[in-house]
């Protein structure tokens, strides 16, 4: 049984502080959807309110005809994985994956077979008789990891789970959730602030900022069609231009800069254009060139990057990364100008 | 690793040492004397003056009140302090800082002043009789070492714990004795030990809350000794000091006596 989270204009706050905003989020069934955004956005708060240690000031929060609102934290039936591991240190491996079992009055035979079962598909079944503390970090992450499974909850959640972990586990613990995960399908919440990972493991990816969720998309779509500047510099948009409409001609609309250099951009390759929007690129989306149309600018610093040249480049409103071809090696302090590169440039609405 | 001593070092510990430790030697003489008054050192040997203790009837009964009112005082002392100490580190950020320090007054007020502050609540106030008293006052006596001593031991436990209990379906009455009382099981066992030792030993509070009738062992110790200045007083120290360093001894065999002192 498979069902889906849904978060309905969720407000929280901590005394009088407010740490979500009308958040809404949902989590189709059988998904894993990442939570991403940098310290302090909101992440544990979304989770612990569906978790139910925290209780939202307004809104409400369902998984699949259950409204969970209201439901006491015990009864709500939800795995979770710690970021710290959060093993009980006074029972064995077995009895810590047995504990949910138990809990819901599984009989002693079956719950040691049931986590027996459980601690084999994690490949921990050697470990099944020794206490937490005579574990790696790995391996700790995995009994939490089978502990949470056991239950077969309807939904899991995992709260940066790999973040105590080195660099290699770290990769190979998060192929194993997915595989995990996917086996199972159980609908999943996953928080991290590491960008790769959450893109590598998730169907779909909410990039949250302040208390909001800014973007709620496929990875893909993340990294090639931010919607909002916010997660258009999340995603390593570094350049941001913004820009005004000045003449509309079929397809075809010239706009200019604010220091007033001017562009022609076809709307059969970005989409519809607003009289007023921000021109967002990657240093590979904006090609240095001698000359021709395109935003002067001043070269400033050479970087070599195998592929390319990358120059930092100053303009009386702001400085530019763009890329410039290794066949033409350009001097710092040279003029030339950057001409964006149509499929790696995207249009965004103007920052309010 | 090896730090050199100084030799003046070597000679103040010992001379301190001998300070602590010579008082006691002196009691164990005293009570072996064959004197029928307190004398160091003891001239001739005699187990009579331990045998005397029993046969004195103020003793046993005050003995017994003396452990009656240790073990129920600190087991109350334990029922109020390890829910109001794990209340305190559970939610430390939304109650005021001052509330903890509430529960160490006892230890900060001079004994003496509390046992008077409980004459004058209790005994005159609710006219309670006096073994419920003296029970009031050592509760009240040893509460500051349970809150503490468990507090310290909660104060290290990873609370994420709980939620982990609880989001397996534990409800949280049940959560906080099946995962959170076994992981801090050393911490109470260390509190009621010393809750213990400090209510046995206690003089000064008890002086106030005594009455006709009832007494504790200490007391009966003072009373005793102004009466007859026979070495029976010393051979009771020796039985008391036994039992203070045969509980220590199962504390430093069982978890270690820096529980103490944590
Ligand atoms: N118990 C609390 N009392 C008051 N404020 C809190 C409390 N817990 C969190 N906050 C605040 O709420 C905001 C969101 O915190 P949250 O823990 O959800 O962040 P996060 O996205 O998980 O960050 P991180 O990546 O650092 O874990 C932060 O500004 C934090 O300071
Ligand atoms: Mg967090």
């Amino acid at each position: 049984m498979t069902v889906s989270l849904t978060l309905d204009n969720v407000s929280a706050h901590y005394g009088s502080t407010q740490v979500l905003k009308d958040l809404s989020l949902s989590v189709k069934a059988g998904e894993l959807v990442s939570l991403l955004g940098s310290s302090g956005c909101g992440k544990t708060t979304t989770l612990r309110l569906v978790a139910g240690f925290l209780e939202p000031s307004a809104g409400s929060i369902r998984l699949g005809d259950r409204d969970l609102t209201r439901l006491p934290a015990h009864q709500r039936d939800i795995g979770l994985v710690f970021q710290n591991y959060a093993l009980f240190p006074h029972l064995s491996v077995r009895d810590n994956v047995a504990f949910g079992l138990k809990q819901r009055g599984v009989g002693k035979a079956e719950r040691d077979a049931k986590a027996n079962a459980m601690l084999e598909r994690v490949g921990l079944s050697a470990f099944a008789e020794r206490m937490p503390a005579a574990l790696s970090g790995g391996q700790k992450q995995r009994v939490a990891l089978a502990r949470a499974l056991v239950i077969e909850p309807p939904l899991l959640m995992f709260d940066e789970p790999l973040s105590n972990l080195d660099a290699k586990l770290r990769v190979d613990m998060r192929v194993e959730i997915r595989r995990l995960q996917r086996a199972n399908g159980t609908t999943s919440l996953y928080v991290t602030h590491d960008q790769e990972e959450a893109f590598s493991i998730s169907d779909r990816v909410a990039i949250m900022n302040a208390g909001r969720i800014m973007q709620l998309d496929t990875p893909e779509v993340l990294y090639q069609r931010p919607a909002n500047s916010f997660v258009a510099r999340f995603v390593g948009f570094e350049n941001l231009i913004e820009m005004t409409v000045t003449e509309r001609n079929g397809e075809m609309v010239t706009a200019t800069t604010k220091a007033g250099a001017s562009l022609t951009l076809s709307q059969t390759v970005y989409g519809a254009i607003p009289d007023r929007f921000i021109l967002a690129a990657r240093p590979d989306g904006l090609a240095v060139r001698q000359s021709g149309e395109g935003i002067p600018v001043t070269l400033g610093i050479r970087t070599y990057l195998g592929r390319a040249y990358q120059y930092q480049c100053t303009t009386s409103t702001g400085d530019l990364t763009g890329n410039g071809p290794l066949s033409e090696l350009l001097e710092p302090g040279a003029q030339a100008v950057l001409v964006p590169v149509p499929e790696q440039c995207c249009i965004l609405p103007p920052e309010a | 690793m090896t730090t050199k001593l100084h030799p003046l070092l070597i000679v103040f510990a010992a001379v301190i040492f001998a300070i602590l430790v010579a008082p006691l030697f002196i009691i164990l003489g005293a009570a072996v004397s064959d004197t029928s008054f307190l004398t160091f050192p003891p001239q001739g040997f005699t187990m009579r003056w331990f045998t005397n203790i029993f046969d004195i009837t103020a003793f046993r009964t005050t003995a017994i009140t003396s452990l009656q009112v240790a073990v129920t005082g600190t087991f109350l002392a334990l029922l109020i302090g390890i829910p109001a100490a794990y209340a305190m580190n559970r939610f430390r950020i939304r109650l005021p800082s001052w509330l903890s320090n509430v529960f160490v007054l006892p230890i900060l007020v001079p004994e003496i002043v509390l046992g008077f502050s409980l004459v004058k609540s209790i005994t005159i106030g609710l006219e309670l009789p006096v073994f419920a008293t003296l029970l009031i006052g050592h509760t009240l006596l040893v509460l500051p070492y349970a809150v503490r001593v468990v507090g310290a031991s909660l104060a290290s436990f990873d609370f994420s714990i709980e939620e982990a209990a609880i989001s397996l379906g534990c409800p949280p009455l049940k959560t906080f004795f099946t995962v959170v009382l076994p992981n801090i099981g050393a911490g109470v066992v260390a509190a009621f030990i010393l809750a213990f030792i400090t209510s046995i030993n206690d003089v000064s509070t008890s002086l106030f809350l005594t009455g006709p009738g009832v007494s504790t062992l200490p007391i009966q110790i003072i009373a005793h000794m102004e009466q007859f200045f026979d070495p029976t007083i010393a051979s009771v120290s020796v039985l008391l000091m036994i039992l203070t360093v045969g509980v220590m001894a199962i504390v430093e065999a069982t978890l270690g006596l820096t529980f103490l002192t944590k």
